[in-house]
């Protein structure tokens, strides 16, 4: 039943012997092209604020491990709910939300270990963190379950609940205290936020650079051996090894990169004090390794693309966002997936909290003030269709990264003013959507 | 086609409306293994809704859905699915950017052992059963949006079929369809009857009604104007049941 009986379109054997090398690359790999545009205007913004600072101030600043370091631990937050932005805008919603949650939940948690639970545990006690994180992570949750539960059951726009929900939670937060700050929080608490000490060091991050890429290298096979067990078209041996190399590759230059950057000679000399290490605090180099927060990001996207991905709750929510009315007679139950998307929004808005509590080492009610914007900015310039029904979780973390670079890079370049970051962040933001548009007609 | 016995599916006096309009008025209809009956009747006629009360989309107002002699609640898809009914829709009822495969498990997905979803095992499958339906048939990791509408409507009959379905509503299966395509339904519809499951047709062309069908309910303005044995009408009988909302005295 096909309208041209001949000629299939997409034969797995098509002779690619007229594509240029690139092309045939990108075939053989089975790369998302769009993804390979956003990884390349990623690198050229780095690249760009690296020379801009060569040739006009007479130093390059942006490609240092200090600058990559602090920038992976800005991208935490933010990355954080941009994941589960991803499914909110999928499912053809929208969450306004989210940093107001952020500041309430932060305000929740700051009182709850540093007024309450030191109460009955006693300070510096080693579950205070753990107690107060899960907290922060529920009552981030049943927020979200409140907000989903009137949009779906209730059917109130979720532009209108979350609009409502924005203002309601700021608000909140500035009464759990009276707009007070809350600082410091609990030590162990506080590394969650990174810092010298909320790092993983040299050791540390070269076992996670090196488990990752036997998990690459599994993920890769795996999927050649069920392509065999199915007899479908197997990539080139060549191709699979190229991939391997290169994100492999990315990886360890990651690992490089982080433990390239040396604590400062202060923390180095409180340590070698604390541990009395006699040789000279000068020539100690201890190395960061990769910040907790920038772990936990990355367990996140890594649980959210398995959810996305390889789950039936992932394949309902892209389902729901191509057509809510096919998925509804397909006997899923839209209301329902509905709820628990932004329960789950709400979840990581939680854990965003701790981390940006923590990174500031205090609670207070402005936490997370206009993160929404930056949120929703890093979803959409990540892919992220808010027609519904696309969207990839590496492209919003992608996404997010391109939103702190230039954030950073106006810093950096000597354009700090919060008003120079806003005009390139929102030229960017509408430029991104743009170039989206023309190459998905491309692609048509 | 001699029916005796408990028909297999029991449509009794169900209505449904929505705000004022009475969709279904009062329809009973009945369906025999092994049997194809035709719905028809002009656009707006309430075909469409009458099978939906069926397939779970909607909750009849009241009436009854007997299935082999026992009555059974249908709330929602899932309900009918669980009933061995499938239905191919008259919008197809297909998740634009998902893949031919995940439509065609959408809600009932392959699973390995730890509950993740096996994309592979899905794609061999829905290569196996479209290569019967359509040999065609080539874009299987593309999003549907990208096929034709009759690749499309070729993945929607594939979704129906694949289940082992015992009731197979189809809803103007062949409207996108061109000749060569509509010949191809035919012949799956001829060979689904014989394997015995009961099927409900909406289909306007009155031909493929004569050809396909052992009985023609004909609805209009909402109720069901009558019910004929094929075989003992002319197709200008039918015709007429259709615009005049009249039984033809022979049959009635
Ligand atoms: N979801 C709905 N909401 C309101 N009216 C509806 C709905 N579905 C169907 N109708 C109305 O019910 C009547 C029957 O429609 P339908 O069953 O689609 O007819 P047919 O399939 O015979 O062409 C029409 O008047 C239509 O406008
Ligand atoms: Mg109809």
């Amino acid at each position: 039943m096909t309208t041209t009986p001949t000629a299939p379109q997409h034969a797995p054997q098509v002779n690619d012997a007229h594509l240029n090398p690139l092309a045939r690359f990108i075939r053989a790999t089975e790369l998302d092209t769009r993804m390979l545009g956003m990884v390349g205007a990623l690198l050229m913004i780095w690249l760009g604020f690296h020379l801009y600072g060569v040739l006009v101030n007479g130093n390059g600043v942006f490609l240092t491990p200090r600058n990559l370091w602090n920038l992976s631990v800005q991208t935490a937050v933010t990355g954080i709910m941009a994941t589960g932005m991803v499914l909110v805008i999928i499912t053809r919603n929208i969450d306004l939300s989210v940093g107001s949650i952020v500041g309430f939940t932060g305000m929740v948690m700051g009182i709850l270990q540093v007024n309450i639970l030191p109460q009955y545990l006693g300070l510096g006690h080693p579950m205070i963190w753990v107690i107060t994180a899960i907290t922060g992570l529920i009552v981030g949750a049943l927020i979200g379950a409140f907000h989903g539960w009137l949009i779906a059951y209730r059917a109130i726009p979720s532009f209108i609940v979350t609009l409502g929900g924005l203002l309601v939670w700021r608000g909140a937060a500035f009464l759990t205290a009276d707009g007070k700050t809350i600082s410091p929080v609990d030590p162990t608490f506080a590394l969650l936020g990174g810092g010298p000490y909320g790092a993983i060091g040299s050791t540390g991050s070269w076992i996670v650079g090196i488990l990752g890429c036997i998990a690459i290298i599994w993920i890769l096979m795996r999927a050649r051996v069920a392509r065999r067990k199915h007899q479908f078209a197997l990539r080139p041996m060549w191709a699979e090894a190229t991939l391997a190399a290169l994100t492999c590759g990315a990886l360890i230059g990651a690992v490089l990169v982080v433990n390239a950057y040396p604590w400062p000679i202060g923390i180095v000399k409180t340590y070698a004090a604390a541990n009395g290490l006699t040789a000279d605090p000068a020539t100690i180099f201890i190395s960061h390794g990769f910040a907790i927060p920038v772990m936990i990001l990355a367990a996140v996207a890594i649980a959210m693309t398995i959810l996305m991905t390889r789950t039936r709750f992932g394949r309902y929510v892209f389902a729901i966002g191509g057509n809510p009315e096919a998925a509804a007679l397909a006997g899923i139950n839209t209301r329902w997936m509905t709820l628990k998307i932004f329960s789950l929004m709400g979840m990581l808005s939680g854990l965003a909290a701790v981390v940006a509590s923590a990174r500031l080492n205090s609670a207070t009610n402005a936490l997370g003030d206009l993160e929404e914007l930056y949120v929703i900015a890093s979803a959409v310039v990540g892919g992220t269709s808010l027609a519904g029904g696309v969207g990839t979780i590496y492209g919003a973390i992608i996404g997010t990264l391109v939103i702190q670079s230039l954030q950073t890079g106006m810093v950096l370049i000597g354009y700090g003013d919060g008003s120079y970051r806003k005009i390139v962040v929102g030229i960017a933001l509408v430029l991104a959507v743009y170039l989206d548009i023309l190459y998905r007609k491309k692609i048509k | 086609m001699a029916n005796s016995g408990t028909p297999l599916v029991e449509l009794r006096d169900i209505s449904i409306a929505f705000g004022g309009i009475k969709a279904v008025d009062h329809v009973s209809i009945d369906l025999y293994a092994g049997e194809v009956v035709g719905l028809l009747g002009h656009n707006g006629a309430g075909k469409s809704t009458l099978i939906k009360c069926l397939s779970g989309a909607y909750k009849a107002d009241s009436g009854q859905i007997l299935i082999n002699g026992k009555e059974v609640e249908i709330k929602n898809p899932r309900d009918a699915r669980a009933q061995n009914i499938e239905t191919i829709y008259q919008t197809l009822a297909l998740a634009d950017n998902l893949d031919a495969a995940s439509n065609l498990f959408l809600g009932r997905e392959l699973v390995s052992p730890l509950g993740f979803v096996d994309d592979s095992a899905m794609e061999a499958e829905t290569r196996k059963i479209l290569k019967r339906l359509n040999p065609n048939f080539r874009k299987f990791n593309v999003p549907v949006s990208a096929l034709s509408g009759g690749q499309r409507q070729s993945v929607a009959i594939a979704r129906a079929v694949y289940f082992n379905a015992k009731i197979l509503i189809m809803d103007e299966p062949t409207a996108a369809l061109g000749p060569q395509e509509t010949n191809m339904v035919s012949e799956l519809i001829q060979e689904l009857k014989a394997q015995g499951l009961g099927i409900f047709l909406i289909e306007h062309d009155i031909h493929n009604v004569m050809k396909l069908c052992d009985r023609a309910s004909v609805m209009k303005n909402g109720q069901l104007v009558g019910t004929v044995n094929v075989d003992e009408v002319t197709d200008e009988d039918i015709l007429g049941m259709i615009i005049l909302g009249k039984k033809p005295a022979k049959a009635a």
